[in-house]
């Protein structure tokens, strides 16, 4: 008897050990995949927040910039002339496309506002920093391809064989592919027989000088030339600038101050942004006051029968309606029946108004249940009416509760996209949204933009953009927890 | 100062329903909850500047009789009421009677102490305030103050009016809920077991209150403990199954009962 006992508390003990670690291995897992998306998404994203600028002489032309007009002056040729200036050998009309694809398109932007803010900089010389474009950035992040340079030992004698370069020498550390740096050329490796090596010119070397240790280095690049944005005659310039010390990194405030852009250098998330707060604005001052009032009356006021019952039941339902579902009512009603303009945050703060309304309620109507009845009795006892008891003790101690409940809907409002893309927030948009009928997206439908893009640049963009939405949601998540935490009140 | 479990009760003059006005008059009430019926065929008389006490078992129909003579069941969708109960000779479930009025006039206090999580002095000054009472602050303190000296809770909380009210203890809590139902003048106060959340000290200390508010008002309690009953009222009502079996004088009642089971009751028989 007392043996089958032991046993019996044994096999529970060991039920309940069994049952812990279940659990801890349950949150292990959960706790690993979350560390492995939420790093996934930092290391992507986080060069997306610097970008790099190279420092150059500008002289602005009054030619070219008008002091009367210098909204209207060419800055762009300011700035691509200062940037050819520094490459006097780079003449082939592709060589000179090349080049110009290290300078972004907004690269005269800093310029441009420099004289705006100052007219008396027309006419002197100026040091300024110009953007580079996306390729060029990652290529300074390390992001296009390992850069190895290693400086040259022993003597190299370099001669002319036609379009072809002969390179003879210590040679033993050469292989095919790199790039050997000498008398102010640079020469790709072709082919090597013996220590022997052929090169081709990717910049012509100014003389043919035998050049001595430390006169020579070498470039390895580790991606291919061919799965690459940037060809090797562009690496050398930028090594060039590397070099002079001219390129610097900064933080790229840009990301924030713009709106969305086809160069991924100028793109930002402003737009989206600021079309996020108007949409969500929109549907919290909807649902907000909607939601409450009707957790109130149902909670409160109505009669309990078959109709609220009815009631009841379609609100959780919806609550449970797939969102993109939203989005095609959304479409049909607001655009297509009362003619809301399309793409515009009003709409989409409907259709999102219509989303969280089931949560907003339901999270009211719990709000208002947990308040003790003793509370509604003991304001009715004393002669409140039922109104004044509701509203002058009820909802006071509900408001947390439903606090806590709005931002977890508006938390579930500013993540949504699906029912945004059925009403147009999915369009380029470029410029940031002035108000609630302007063309405008959200930060979600920027992400599922940037993602389709080919450019590598806007793939750190996307991993940036969900660093952000990420932020914003677990702020208003903690807001929520906070209020829930300083409110909570025991009976 | 009285000591705890003092019987506070003065020795019961003879007949004392019919020495005193009627304030409450009950006739042929009946409640039902849906198709339940809780109070049946009901009928009692309740005179002024007394306390009446209710016994009876759980479920007997002392509560849900009660919560009807300020028309606390209004709140419950299910309650329905036939027969009338009238205070002061005047029909409370008449179409006339705005329950807000009524509600004030006739004040409630309930088992567990229910203080708003107010101040103390928010507590008591609710009443007063949304009725109108107070024309200005002075007044309203006036009232505050006037009522939890009342209640015998003014000495223990006057150097903090402002601190909130479900910080007191339990039974302060429950003075704090007597001070807010006298705040706004009632003629009745209804007690629905008001000490059954409280321990012994805190019992004696509103068992005494009680007693002192038995000069003003028209009291009603519901109480579980015959004790009880017997130390604060001069009268007893004992329910049982929704009727009411006897209504007397509390001596009467509890040392000659004229019905076996009012006897079996208070004798521990069944209960």
């Amino acid at each position: 008897m007392t043996d089958l006992r032991a046993d019996f508390i044994a096999k529970r003990y060991a039920s309940e050990r069994r049952f812990k670690f279940l659990g801890a291995a349950a949150l292990g897992i959960t706790a690993l995949f979350l560390i492995f998306l939420v790093s996934d998404i930092v290391i992507k994203g986080f060069p997306a927040f610097f970008e790099h600028r190279v420092m150059m002489e500008v002289t602005v032309d009054p030619a070219k910039v008008d002091a009367a007009k210098p909204m209207a002056g060419d800055y762009d040729g300011l700035v691509n002339d200062a940037f050819r200036a520094l490459y006097p050998n780079v003449t082939s009309r592709a060589d000179r496309k090349a080049l110009g694809g290290i300078l972004s398109q907004g690269a005269a932007d800093d310029l441009r506002a420099m004289v705006l803010a100052d007219p008396g900089l027309i006419g002197k010389t100026l040091k300024v920093p110009a953007l580079l474009s996306d390729d060029a950035d990652l290529y300074f992040k390390g992001m296009q391809t390992g850069v190895k340079t290693a400086a040259g030992a022993g003597t190299l004698q370099i001669a002319q064989a036609g379009e072809s370069y002969v390179i003879t020498g210590d040679t033993k550390d050469i292989v095919q592919g790199q790039i050997i740096r000498a008398n102010g050329g640079a020469l790709r490796v072709t082919s090597l027989e013996g220590t022997t090596v052929l090169a081709e010119a990717l910049v012509a070397p100014t003389t043919l000088n035998t050049a001595t240790s430390g006169q020579w280095d070498i470039l390895t690049l580790s991606v291919k030339e061919t799965e690459r944005r940037i060809n090797d005659r562009q690496v050398v310039w930028m090594e060039q600038l590397r070099q002079s010390d001219s390129v610097g990194k900064t933080i790229s405030w840009r990301f924030f101050t713009s709106g969305d852009s086809r160069e991924a250098e100028l793109a930002g998330i402003k737009g989206a942004l600021v079309g996020s707060l108007f949409t969500v604005a929109v549907s919290l001052l909807l649902a907000l006051p909607l939601g409450i009032a009707a957790a109130i009356y149902l909670e409160q006021f109505a009669p309990k029968n078959k109709l609220t019952d009815l009631i009841e039941v379609n609100i959780n339902n919806l609550a449970a309606v797939p969102s993109i579902i939203f989005g095609l009512l959304g479409l049909a009603v607001f655009l297509n029946f009362f003619g809301l303009p399309r793409s515009a945050p009003l709409v989409g703060g409907l259709v999102l108004a219509l989303l969280v309304l089931p949560t907003i309620i339901i999270a009211a109507r719990a709000a208002l249940k947990a308040v003790p009845p003793s509370i509604t009795e003991a304001a009715l006892g004393v002669g409140a009416s039922k109104q004044q008891a509701v509203f002058q003790h009820v909802l006071p101690l509900a408001v947390p509760g439903i606090l806590t409940g709005t931002i977890l809907g508006l938390a579930r409002a500013f993540g949504e996209t699906a029912p945004l893309l059925m009403i147009g927030m999915v369009a380029f948009i470029a410029d940031v949204p002035q108000g609630v009928n302007d063309a405008a997206t959200v930060l979600p439908v920027q992400i599922y933009l940037w993602s389709d893009l080919p450019e590598i640049a806007f793939q750190s963009k996307t991993a940036a953009a969900i660093i952000v939405l990420m932020v914003v949601l677990f702020s208003l998540n903690a807001i929520a927890i906070y209020l829930r935490k300083r409110f909570e009140r025991r009976w | 100062m009285n000591a705890p479990f003092q019987t506070v009760v003065t020795p019961a003059s003879p007949r004392i329903i019919a020495d005193r006005p009627m304030k409450i008059e009950a006739k042929d009430v009946n409640i039902y909850y849906g198709e339940k019926q809780a109070i049946k065929s009901l009928s009692i008389d309740i005179p002024d500047r007394a306390v009446s006490a209710f016994i009876g078992p759980s479920g007997c129909g002392k509560s849900t009789f009660l919560r009807a003579i300020n028309r606390m069941n209004d709140t419950i969708p299910t309650c329905r009421i036939t027969g009338n109960i009238t205070i002061d000779g005047r029909d409370i479930y008449d179409r006339d009677i705005d329950v807000v009025q009524l509600r004030a006039k006739v004040g409630m206090v309930f088992q567990k102490p229910n203080p708003f999580p107010k101040s103390i002095f928010e507590n008591v000054a609710y009443g007063p305030r949304i009725h109108g009472m107070a024309q200005n602050k002075t007044d309203l303190e006036e009232i505050v103050v006037a009522s939890l000296k009342k209640a015998s809770l003014f000495e223990e909380v006057k150097d903090r009016l402002t601190a909130p009210g479900t910080g007191l203890s339990g039974g302060q809590q429950q003075r704090l809920c007597i001070a807010r139902a006298i705040a706004v003048n009632p003629q009745v106060i209804l007690m629905d077991e008001p000490c059954s959340a409280l321990d012994p000290i805190a019992t004696a200390k509103i068992e005494e209150l009680i007693d002192e508010l038995r000069q003003n008002y028209c009291i009603v309690i519901v109480t579980h403990s015959m004790q009880q009953a017997a130390r604060v009222s001069q009268l007893t009502a004992f329910f049982h199954l929704g009727t009411l079996v006897e209504f007397g004088d509390t001596d009467e009642v509890f040392t000659a009962p004229q019905e076996k089971r009012t006897q079996d009751y208070i004798t521990g028989r069944f209960g």
